[in-house]
């Protein structure tokens, strides 16, 4: 058993494609026939891309003048005075759009032009996602549709805007639990109406093979850049490394820089929402139990009869019923570790990052700062680079009461 | 009386249909608990073969009629558990062999032992996941063909050749031809492309083929006769429940003139 699970891991860390989609038990290709022959279509072309010197080369431009990597490690003394500790914040909020979305989305867009396709197709949450995937498909000349819930709209008015001022056609969902998961089963049945010319553009390491690995390569050029640029400043390697999860795609793009080093402790904070006993939160990897949703065999918050359960969190990147395969994983194998912070607790670490450090940091990467700052608790002076995922613009309107929570 | 149900029997249900074989679709449960008994005998009283849909929350390749009485079911409070409970009192006297139509999850969730004992005693033929692709599907078949259950395949227009002759033989019951690429409730338009199409599905395929997604008129039936086994109705049928319409008769009259005469 315990040879299994080393070998598991290695293979892990080696970061391979895995031949059969599948991360231990978790990840796979649960769809409609119909998407069969174009997954397998993505799975070679990507595979062959990423290995491919000049889409390297091509793709690394972009990254740089497009998205503006690399992104800077900002030493962060604020922070690192009141948490007792010495803090680095990876800044994703500074790529273009806002967000580390941009890393994939231009990724796969690249992906989707070689492809030959006539459309792209997202879901969004937060809107980062929308935002950078409307972004992406107009600098490589496609046109865009983009779903979003109707209550994550209302919750990221200004995405919801730029998506359109970038060219992107927005699509409102009104069935199902009108946030991401709802996006996404939108997002599907269109996909599914026209796989050969429409190209899904998922925004997180989730749904079928070889999503969750392609997405992740193309994410963890965070952790790539993050490890170097620690071992630049000198002092070596972190202690840990604090992601929030939601898909799961800014954690694993960061944890991939370290999970080769044992001495450097991976923990995602996933979303606890209100924190009350049975109040709804999106703590996946905490409370959730393995099924098949989206494509993917992964824990999932659901009820007794496996009927997806309805999340909450105030921030809408977090608010979704399943998480990225891999993480299940790293989990399992005891190689990271995932916890949960409330709403509260992320306002309040929204807030004492802004006045701390002069970084108004999103929501979503909010709760990587409460969890971040409740390690540092019981690890005195310790080392902690936090994945600071995107900046807080897009939740002005949440932060001044102007729109309601959910 | 139903006397023998799984794989074969679906086989035969739809061998002995007068012309082209009728396979309705109902959402377990719905428009209401109390009420699903009565729709169910009056369907398998003149279709061939019935799915009952089992609801979930988010069902992808399913457009807005069926998506909207998955939800009126869950509502209801329909189960897996609750479908084998009412099977268990009705199968005994439906007139025609059914299958279970669902998405994976609540499935696996039920347990997948459990459920291929649950579907014997309560003689439910077979099981159709439109989630669930033959390369995934290992750990179920080992339940269901040891029982004689059938996994039903659905081939589509995008199916490769090779894994074409691969699914028509595979699963058991027969090979459900999805007509167009995208979700269930469409009309479907049955160009001579998709007609060629069902034509090479039907001979890859030992086993019988039944066209679904989008058939609601006498018409499309009559046009689909001679390419196909049977077809499968299903948004239509809800649509008709909705307008308070008589399911058995609304079947009956998608059946061709000349034999429904
Ligand atoms: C700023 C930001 N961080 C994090 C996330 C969560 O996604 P993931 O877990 O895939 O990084 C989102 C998603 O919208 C986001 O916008």
């Amino acid at each position: 058993m315990t040879m299994t699970k080393n070998s598991l891991l290695a293979e892990l860390i080696e970061g391979a494609p895995p031949s059969d989609g599948r991360f231990g038990p978790y990840g796979g290709r649960f769809v409609p026939e119909t998407l069969m022959a174009v997954l397998q279509r993505l799975e070679r072309k990507s595979i062959e891309l990423l290995a491919d010197s000049g889409f390297k080369a091509e793709l690394k431009a972009e990254q740089r003048d497009f998205i503006g990597r690399p992104t800077a490690l900002s030493p962060a003394p604020g922070l690192g005075e009141r948490w007792g500790a010495e803090v680095y914040l990876k800044r994703e909020d500074l790529c273009h759009t806002g967000a580390h979305k941009i890393n994939n989305a231009l990724g796969q867009a690249l992906i989707a032009k070689r492809l030959g396709v006539s459309r792209i197709v997202a879901e969004t949450g937060a809107g980062q996602h929308g935002v950078a995937t409307a972004a992406a498909a107009a600098r490589v000349g496609l046109p865009c549709t983009v779903y979003m819930g109707v209550i994550d709209a209302r919750r990221q008015k200004p995405n919801l805007e730029r998506m359109k001022l970038l060219g992107a056609k927005v699509i409102l969902v009104e069935t199902g639990d009108q946030t991401l998961r709802s996006a996404i089963d939108e997002a599907m049945r269109d996909w599914v109406s026209d796989p050969d010319g429409t190209y899904y553009l998922l925004g997180s390491v989730v749904g079928p093979h070889p999503y969750p690995w392609m997405v992740r390569e193309f994410q963890s050029v965070i952790g790539h850049e993050a490890r170097n640029q620690m071992i630049a400043r000198g002092g070596g390697l972190p202690d840990v490394a604090v992601a929030c999860v939601g898909g799961g795609s800014n954690a694993i793009g960061l944890f991939r820089g370290f999970v080769g080093d044992p001495e450097v402790e991976l923990l995602g904070i996933e979303a606890g929402g209100r924190g009350g006993d049975g109040d709804p939160h999106s703590a996946t990897l905490g409370k959730g139990s393995p099924g098949v949703l989206h494509g993917a065999m992964t824990p999932l918050l659901q009820d007794a009869h496996g009927q997806i359960e309805d999340t909450h969190s105030i921030a809408p990147g977090l608010d979704y019923p399943g998480v990225g395969p891999e993480h299940a994983l790293l989990r399992d194998l005891g190689r990271a570790r995932y916890e949960s912070v409330t709403d509260d607790d992320a306002l309040d670490a929204l807030h004492e990052c802004s006045s701390a450090e002069g970084i108004l940091p999103a929501l979503e990467s909010s709760h990587a700062l409460a969890g971040a700052k409740r390690w540092a608790a019981s690890h005195p002076g310790a080392r902690i680079v936090v994945g600071l995922s995107g900046r807080g613009d897009k939740d002005i309107q949440l932060l001044t009461g102007e729109v309601p929570h959910d | 009386m139903t006397e023998s149900f799984g794989s074969a029997a679906i086989g035969e249900a739809i061998d002995a249909a007068s012309g082209t074989a009728l396979c309705a679709y109902i959402t377990a449960g719905y428009p209401s608990l109390d009420g699903f008994a009565d729709i169910l005998t009056a369907v398998a009283g003149t279709a061939d073969v019935v799915e009952i849909g089992v609801p979930f929350t988010d069902p992808m390749a399913d457009g807005l009629t069926i998506q909207r009485a998955s939800r009126v079911a869950l509502e209801n409070g329909v189960t897996l558990e609750w479908i084998f409970e009412v099977l268990g009192d009705m199968a005994p006297s439906l007139k025609a062999p059914h299958l279970l139509m669902g998405y994976y999850n609540p499935f696996l969730a039920f347990g997948l032992d459990r459920l291929g004992v649950a579907m014997t005693e309560t003689t439910t033929s077979g099981l159709i996941i439109p989630d669930l692709p033959i390369d995934e599907s290992g750990p179920l078949l080992e339940t269901l063909q040891p029982r004689g259950l059938a996994l039903v395949q659905l081939v589509t227009p995008t199916t490769p050749e090779d894994r074409l002759i691969r699914l028509t033989s595979a699963g058991g019951g027969f090979v459900y031809a999805v007509t167009t690429t995208g979700v269930t409730g469409g009309d479907a338009a049955l160009p001579t492309q998709t007609l060629a199409y069902l034509d090479r599905v039907g001979s890859a395929a030992s086993l019988p083929v039944l066209a679904g997604f989008g058939v609601r008129s006498r018409d499309q039936v009559e046009t689909l006769s001679g390419h196909v086994d049977g077809v499968v109705v299903g948004s239509a049928l809800i649509e008709a429940i909705d307008r308070g319409e008589d399911p058995g008769v609304f079947l009956e009259e998608l059946r061709p003139a000349a034999v429904s005469a």
